[in-house]
């Protein structure tokens, strides 16, 4: 794979020279945070930064989707007849997406894109993107990406790996479609020095992460014994219940779908849902399986941390980007509830 | 802080020990700066885990709501005021509460903080004599703790509990120079359009996650208009109608009832000042009935009592 080097200053005339070809997203500084957008002026971009508030999985899968439109009117012939919303699958670049955030697209897969249920939305936009991701050279205390089987320099689902060497980028291809978004840059002379550089860095990030728990030190325990285990109760006693941890996780995918209807006029819209929501199990009865708080916290850590890798055989679909360590309201910490998985809690009765 | 620290944990310890109550409401310290948790104690050896800080912001009242065992509670003024709300509005009964008072300082705006940061990380945080220590890699920030204080607390006149069975430590001074609504008023000040525009930019940035809900005692309706799904009163879309009816209305819900302890917008994921509606509403029951929620047991929240000298006329 080819491997081109980037001088800093250059940087603003390649992403030009992208928008002129693609439609360009990337981390842009909203002044209190950064977010993932589609950027209008290539000097938007701002890749001095450590992560995105929310992940980038409203590119692929966004919060609040218009999926098909109808018509009730009975005059009308096609009423009651879903017609779907055209979306843009024009090409994309991605550019300055973490690694870890890469590999959540990696996980989500095998929800969205499997041999029997294809969601032709996210298969498109997946197909319509290349990934430019940039390696995490100074991974932030949150950050575990190290301890669920990702890494700072991990290439899983990039097309184009960045890595900042100081005076500029090197952009190695990852994918033949990396390879063909590189073809089309004019790079500078490789510093000798730059390898070296490459491997220090990451040596010195990886140092940094440490392993924050062992994931086969749960994953490997039974699932009923997990279930009931008296953690949950500890776990459970701080949360509030909101939905900030599933809506800012880069792997959390559950979504609601339901109709909205003014007069004759109608559409039907996908919306990211969440189980920390008591709405999220109400069932149609009036009974609700996971009625209560506890079910709930079990549920989310649960279906990351034991059940996810149970059925698919992939890993934890947890990627370490420590946004919910960050954004949760009250500090539960999935690093703390990974280890008091493996190692049981001291819970008083 | 370290000396509340100190009395907490002694406090609950005795508290437990000799079971005058079954758990202890507290917090523990938390595993990121500007963060702890709130943690229930169980019995005498747990409650070694309490601690106290600038970063207490939560308001522990959200968690006693409807308990039936005998709770003891670390509550700062604000939530001491919400505890009173809880009594009044039959949360809680006063006599299964211990209410271990907290003469409370303010609590740290950890947004502001990180803007001084200017994108490094905070790894450790320590308070002493009125100041803020805040160190990080490649940086050492010494800051004057009072200009770092959340919005609510830097405007707050009642630090001290209005209810408590034992205090943690000496009453401290209650701030008498504040300006409680000069936002309100700026906000007043401003045209229709203007005042739409403002709120609309305001939420902008909500993702409907309701965390502020969540985080505020004051919330605990069995179901929230919200979670209704038979009919369905609000869409769950991020468009502006929807976002603008959930947060419209959940501050009107709180009118009266709302003691600006600035958990919603201490939960907030996404900064957003949440308090900009209910501080108005505030003002205005203060204006009208000249009440300010959770101060005395002995007095009806202004909306669920009819005074016949309510400013009102139209209800007599």
């Amino acid at each position: 794979m080819s491997e081109i080097y980037i001088a800093r200053e250059k940087l603003p005339g390649i992403v030009e020279q992208w928008m002129g070809r693609y439609r360009l997203f990337g981390p842009v500084f909203q002044g209190q945070y950064h977010e993932f957008e589609q950027v209008k002026q290539p000097g938007a971009v701002d890749l001095d930064f450590v992560n995105t508030k929310l992940s980038p999985k409203g590119l692929f899968h966004p919060q609040a989707e218009k999926m098909f439109e109808f018509t009730l009117d009975k005059q009308n012939p096609e009423a009651g007849i879903l017609k779907e919303i055209p979306r843009d699958y024009s090409e994309r670049v991605i550019l300055g997406i973490r690694p870890c955030d890469a590999r959540a697209f990696v996980l989500d897969d095998v929800n969205f894109n499997t041999n029997d249920i294809k969601d032709p939305w996210w298969v498109r936009r997946r197909e319509c993107s290349t990934l430019v991701g940039l390696a995490c050279n100074d991974p932030c205390s949150t950050c575990f990406c190290t301890s669920v089987g990702g890494g700072p320099f991990d290439t899983a689902g990039l097309d184009v790996l960045l890595v900042d060497v100081g005076d500029g980028f090197v952009a190695q291809a990852v994918t033949p479609k990396g390879e063909d978004l590189l073809a089309g840059i004019q790079g500078d002379p490789m510093p000798g020095e730059a390898p070296q550089k490459i491997e220090d860095l990451k040596k010195a990030a990886e140092a940094s992460l440490g392993k924050a728990f062992q994931v086969e030190s749960f994953t490997q325990k039974n699932m009923l014994d997990l279930f009931s285990d008296p953690l949950w109760e500890e776990v459970q006693f701080s949360c509030i219940n909101c939905g900030t941890c599933t809506f800012v996780c880069p792997t959390c995918w559950c979504f609601d779908i339901q109709d909205e209807v003014s007069e004759d006029k109608g559409a039907r819209m996908r919306l990211w849902d969440a189980c920390m929501f008591p709405l999220f199990t109400y069932h149609g009865s009036g009974h609700n399986p996971r009625g209560q708080k506890l079910q709930r916290v079990r549920q989310r850590f649960m279906h990351k941390l034991k059940y996810y890798p149970d059925k698919y055989g992939n890993g934890v679909a947890c990627v370490g980007c420590g946004r919910c360590v960050k954004a949760c309201p009250v500090n539960i910490d999935i690093r703390q509830v990974a280890r008091l998985m493996s190692d049981g809690c001291v819970c008083p009765a | 802080m370290q000396a509340y620290t100190q009395k907490i944990r002694e406090a609950a310890r005795r508290l437990l020990s000799e079971k005058k109550v079954d758990v202890v409401i507290g917090f523990r310290k938390g595993t990121i700066p500007f963060m702890n948790e709130p943690f229930l104690a169980r019995n005498a050896e747990q409650a070694a885990q309490l601690y106290w800080d600038g970063n207490c912001g939560i308001n522990l009242a959200n968690y006693v709501t409807k308990r039936t065992d005998r709770v003891a509670v670390v509550a700062k003024g604000c939530d001491t005021r919400n505890l009173v709300t809880h009594i009044l509005e039959n949360q809680i009964p006063r006599e299964n509460l211990y209410i271990l008072g907290v003469p409370c300082k303010g609590m740290l705006d950890k947004r502001r903080i990180a803007a001084e940061l200017n994108g490094r990380e905070a790894n450790d945080v320590e308070e002493s004599d009125g100041k803020v220590l805040v160190k990080g890699r490649g940086v050492e920030l010494t800051l004057d703790r009072g200009e770092y204080l959340q919005d609510n607390c830097s405007i707050c006149i009642h630090r001290n509990p209005v209810l408590y069975d034992e205090l943690v430590g000496e009453l401290v001074e209650e701030q008498t120079n504040v300006d409680r609504y000069a936002d309100v008023r700026r906000v007043e000040a401003m045209d229709p359009g203007e005042r739409w525009q403002y709120f609309e930019d305001l939420i902008s940035t909500c993702v409907r996650c309701y965390a502020c809900r969540n985080a505020c005692p004051a919330c605990y309706c069995p179901t929230c208009f919200v979670d209704e799904s038979r009919p369905q009163w609000v869409g769950k879309t991020i468009d502006p109608t929807d976002t603008r009816t959930f947060h419209f209305l959940r501050a009107y819900h709180l009118a009266g009832r709302c003691t600006d302890c600035g958990s919603c917008e201490r939960a907030c994921p996404m900064g957003i000042k949440v308090r900009q509606f209910t501080k108005k509403l505030e003002k205005d029951v203060k204006e009208l009935f000249g009440y300010e929620a959770g101060l005395s047991l002995d007095q009806r929240p202004a909306l669920d009592a009819f005074q016949p000298d309510d400013p009102q006329a139209f209800i007599k």
